[in-house]
């Protein structure tokens, strides 16, 4: 930096480049202790035979083959695995179908996109009970169906173990599909006009722009939406514990709620680290790859 | 709403155009349908009386507008052996959320400049390794992060909560101002640098001012995050001092003999209304503030 | 040091609490999740009578999931360094904690107060840690009840309550017959569970259900007679409606009180919710123990947890001599459904279910056919009636086979040892 100045405003000047990593340090220490230090201790507890409190001994990998050899542990990553495909592609499909549909100058837009959005607001602490009922073939969809003529009509996904895990993927895609609406839409809005006419002057169709240009811009869009879908399935819980509370038997538990169960119900701290190391290690593995592409993007 | 004017691709012309259009409201319509199911099942049930909710379907409408549960819910339904509805829980939530919301709003814009318009060497990687920190499962927290509040004489306070979410919320705050200030021209900042400005005087006169638009994303993101919450109500919080999410819980795990419905659908409808509200007013600054960079990322 | 000064203070407060326990007071804060009808009246006596003692009573209710929330708010706030002064736990998890140096003892109440002469040994044993008490009694909850309502019995050709599962399964059908829901079940875990232990008290008698949940004897996990249960589980199992799913126990007792469904097998704890309902248990319902001539055991308490200061502590010893007081015994049972864990208090203002209640228990301590329920907490640490729990619930949840469910039982049990 060439500055000419006087001796003591540089000497305010060396003060002032300091400064942005005096003010960032402090919250990144933060976050190291809050965040890293925690998973380090959770990778501890997890070689050790903590039980209903920590416990500090060593004891190696035991509590990783106790782990893989629980029935309930693979039913808990196959319905992730289940839950995250379906509920990350249903929310992609309905928020960019909304989006697109959104962006052709409707009149009441605000009032339409606020009916999309307004379920993010909402925990399913608040909704769990609604959609108990909803989905309950006693109260709900099923009886207003048989009550409205469609004797035959038959929705029991809630009380079925092999389809439970589809009635939290509803739920789920409720909740969140707005979400992914609004960032498409702001995605769209974003597009340059430029391109759009220039499109039009071609001769290409709506299906034609849409598809084979707008989207295609919108690589990044994509990219953090998946991401923001992705650790919201990897972090579903009160979804699940709301709507089923894991059942019916535990047909529907998530890495998530199984490692709930075990550190607060079960008094098993040891297979509960295990399980919280597994669930970071996916997590690691979807984000890192992202924020490398990424940040090798923004230094361009 | 940057290209409002222009407007979508589908012009409405013709017939066959009338038709599509026709199609788009059905389609935009039945999805509102979806979404709103829910909250109109809830709010219907909320204005029944308990007797119609046993003879009637879910769905159907109350035959009169009956505001008892509301009133019941609010002010004397029971929570544990304490029969004051959900008024001073409400009034919790505020006093943890306000101050939690704030301040990691303002950490995260501070965060957010300095990683962007001051790069300094391993500005990236810090920045990477503080988002991970939305990534983690905050089961996996609870119990290092009960130890260390005892430790700083914060457990079983609203400090102490508020320290919780500020922490844990860093990283998406911090998110959404980096995306949007990287959208910024450096030059504004090189400017302001060569006339002499500092590092504060250029975030609190030039910088904030410009990034409304991510502010009002971020503190819509923070407000429902936090208010929202249940886990570190529960595990962080003592009796009284209970976020209203815990307070909610309890009314509806509240069963005399008949469990009142009504009641319980109206307790949850209130527990909601503050984020439905921000939502219902700032929803619409939502989209543009997600335009305006906090998607680019 | 510190914990010296701490002793010599819980010792001098216990001694002078026998002194002046009328007028001791302290502050209590009690965590527990009795948030539903005649448990949180019962609980609000107790506050009462505590408060009546000058005392301050902080409520910390956390509802749901049978404590699982209130569990991870105490593990929470134990790690904090923080504990609450009295937390609604129960059976081997009093151990668990006493293990990790989390509790106080109250053994100076105690010893003045002779509890060891009025408990039952069995339930004695399971307060104590180290000879000491550390945790105090409320009640007895009688696990192996079926409830009926006598009017859908009627309807349906039942003549008298069943005392064999055989006849319990023709019952049944004659429900079904006459269109009423046979069993009234929510499907959680735990009502699976109660359901499980009290098929293999009936199938298997006493001696086996200690043998196989209680001592978790793998041979008799794997026995015929096991698989037997199973067969029982899975006839009970097609005599519930189809909406089971995920129902909260006190909903399916309604279902029996408006005689939408027969019969429920649940715990004593259900007569609350008949009497919020203005129904008179043994006379507008009726009950009677499962088969088996066994008794399942289960029982509330409140353990005393590690606090300091003067008041926390004071309040604690008051809470104690309070909870086994006869007077609050019999006015918090007749609350909640359960009968007194003293055995030296009348029975007189009970109903016929309570006082049959206190009998067989007499009985079952004299044939030594009293069990503690594995569902409820109080035969086997919570890892293991976890994996149970998982087995159990699989197993009414999907086709697996009575072969197949005993066999993986064993290996469930197994695994969490």
């Amino acid at each position: 930096m060439a500055v000419t100045g006087s001796p003591p405003r540089i000497r305010w000047r060396s003060f002032d480049r300091w400064l942005p990593q005096i003010v960032v340090s402090p919250l990144f220490a933060m976050s190291l202790f809050f965040v890293y230090g925690f998973i380090g201790w959770t990778l501890y507890i997890s070689f050790t035979r903590s039980g209903v409190m920590p416990d500090y001994r060593l004891d190696g990998i035991g509590q990783y083959v106790r782990l893989w050899s629980t029935p309930r542990w693979h039913v808990a990553l196959r319905n992730l695995v289940t839950f995250s495909v379906l509920f990350i592609s249903l929310c992609l499909a309905i928020g960019i179908l909304l989006a697109i549909l959104l962006d052709q100058r409707i009149r009441i837009e605000g009032a339409i996109r606020t009916i999309y959005l307004y379920p993010m607001a909402l925990s399913f602490i608040v909704t769990g009970t609604v959609w108990k009922w909803l989905l309950n073939p006693g109260l709900g969809l099923e009886r207003v169906m048989r009550q409205a003529g469609f004797e035959s009509f038959s929705f029991d996904w809630l009380v079925n173990s092999n389809y439970a895990i589809y009635t939290v993927v509803i739920a789920g895609v409720w909740q969140s599909s707005g979400y992914a609406m609004a960032l498409f839409l702001a995605g769209l809005r974003s597009v340059d006009d430029q391109v759009l006419k220039a499109a039009a002057i071609d001769g290409a169709g709506p299906l034609r722009t849409y598809f084979s240009i707008v989207l295609p811009m919108m690589r990044p869009v994509f990219m953090s939406t998946v991401i923001i879908l992705g650790h919201l399935a990897i972090k579903s819980f009160d979804l699940v514990m709301a709507l089923t509370g894991g059942g019916p038997g535990y047909a529907t538990d998530m890495p998530a709620t199984f490692m709930y169960a075990f550190a607060f119900q079960r008094s098993e701290l040891g297979v509960a680290a295990a399980s919280a190391v597994m669930m970071l290690v996916t997590v690691v593995a979807i984000i890192v790859p992202y924020l490398y592409s990424e940040l090798r993007g923004a230094r361009r | 709403m940057i290209r409002q004017s222009q407007g979508g691709i589908v012009r409405a012309q013709g017939i066959g155009q009338r038709l599509k259009r026709g199609f788009l409201f059905l389609v935009l319509a039945l999805f509102c349908v979806y979404y709103l199911a829910p909250l109109v099942v809830m709010v219907s049930t909320s204005l029944k009386s308990l007797e119609e909710i046993r003879q009637g379907t879910l769905i159907s409408l109350p035959q009169s507008i009956n505001f008892e549960a509301w009133a019941k819910a609010w002010t004397s339904a029971c929570v544990g052996v304490r029969c004051d509805g959900l008024a001073p829980y409400v009034w919790n939530s505020v006093l943890m959320a306000v101050p939690a919301v704030a301040i990691s709003t303002f950490l995260g814009a501070l965060n957010g400049f300095a990683l962007t318009k001051w790069r300094f060497r391993g500005a990236d990687v810090i920045f990477a390794l503080m988002l991970f920190g939305a990534f983690i499962p905050f089961q996996v927290v609870l119990l290092p992060m009960a130890r260390t509040l005892g430790v700083l004489g914060l457990a079983g306070t609203v400090p102490g909560l508020i320290l919780v979410h500020t922490v844990y919320g860093l990283a998406f705050t911090t998110l959404f101002f980096r995306n949007f200030f990287i959208g910024v021209s450096d030059g504004i900042v090189r400017a302001a640098q060569v006339d002499g400005a500092s590092f504060f005087g250029i975030f609190f006169r030039i910088i904030l001012p410009m990034s409304l638009p991510a502010i009002v994303v971020t503190l819509i993101w923070q407000f429902t995050q936090i208010w929202n919450d249940f886990l570190f109500g529960i595990a962080f919080t003592v009796g009284e001092s209970n976020p209203v999410t815990v307070a909610l819980n309890n009314v509806v795990n509240t069963s005399t003999g008949v469990k009142e419905y009504n009641v319980d659908m109206a307790a949850a409808i209130i527990a909601a209304l503050p984020t439905l509200a921000v939502y219902v007013l700032a929803g619409s600054y939502f989209v543009r503030g997600l335009s305006a960079g906090a998607v680019k990322g | 040091m510190v914990s010296i000064i701490k002793t010599l203070t819980t010792a001098a407060l216990a001694g002078g609490i026998c002194a002046s326990a009328a007028q001791a007071g302290g502050t209590v804060e009690v965590l527990h999740w009795w948030t539903s009808g005649g448990e949180a009246k019962a609980v609000g006596e107790l506050k009462k009578a505590f408060e009546s003692l000058n005392g301050t009573w902080i409520d910390s209710p956390i509802a749901g999931g049978g404590g699982d929330a209130a569990m991870t708010a105490l593990r929470a706030r134990v790690v904090a360094g923080n504990p609450p002064t009295a937390v609604q736990l129960k059976g081997p998890g009093i151990q668990e904690w006493a293990l990790e140096g989390a509790l106080n003892d109250v053994d100076g109440v105690a010893t003045a107060e002779n509890w060891d002469s009025v408990l039952p040994p069995a339930l004695a044993s399971i307060m104590k840690f180290e000879g000491k008490y550390v945790a105090a009694p409320v009640n007895i909850h009688r696990v192996d009840w079926i409830w009926a309502n006598p009017d859908a019995l009627k309807k349906a050709g039942v003549e008298a309550m069943p005392t064999t599962w055989a006849e319990f399964n023709a019952a049944a059908e004659k429900l079904r017959a006459a269109g009423i829901i046979p069993l009234a079940h929510g499907g959680q875990p735990w009502q699976d569970a109660t359901l499980f232990e009290d098929v293999v008290l009936g199938v298997g008698g006493a001696d086996f259900y200690r043998k196989a949940l209680v001592e978790l004897d793998q041979a008799a996990l794997t026995s015929d007679t096991m698989v037997a249960a199973f067969d029982q589980l899975r006839m009970l199992r097609g005599f519930v409606d189809p909406n089971f799913s995920g129902r909260d126990w006190n909903l399916a007792t309604a279902m029996v009180s408006r005689g939408e469904a027969g019969f429920q097998i649940m715990g004593d704890w259900a007569k609350g919710e008949f009497l919020a309902a203005g129904l008179v248990p043994g006379v507008d319902i009726l009950c009677a123990p499962t088969p088996g001539g066994g008794f399942v055991l289960n029982s509330d308490s409140f353990t005393f947890f590690k606090v300091s200061g003067a008041d926390n502590l004071a309040g604690q010893q008051t809470l104690a001599s309070l909870i086994m007081s006869p007077d609050f015994q019999s006015v918090f049972n007749l609350a909640k459904g359960s009968i007194p864990a003293r055995t030296d208090v009348s029975l007189d203002a009970f109903d016929a279910c309570a006082k049959l209640s206190h009998d067989d228990l007499v009985a079952a301590i004299a044939n030594n056919a009293l069990v503690p329920s594995m569902a409820h907490e109080m035969a086997v640490p919570r890892s293991v009636r976890g994996e149970i729990m998982d087995l159990v619930t699989a197993f009414f949840n999907s086709g697996m086979s009575s072969q197949d469910a005993a066999k993986q039982l064993a290996a469930a049990v197994a695994r969490a040892q």
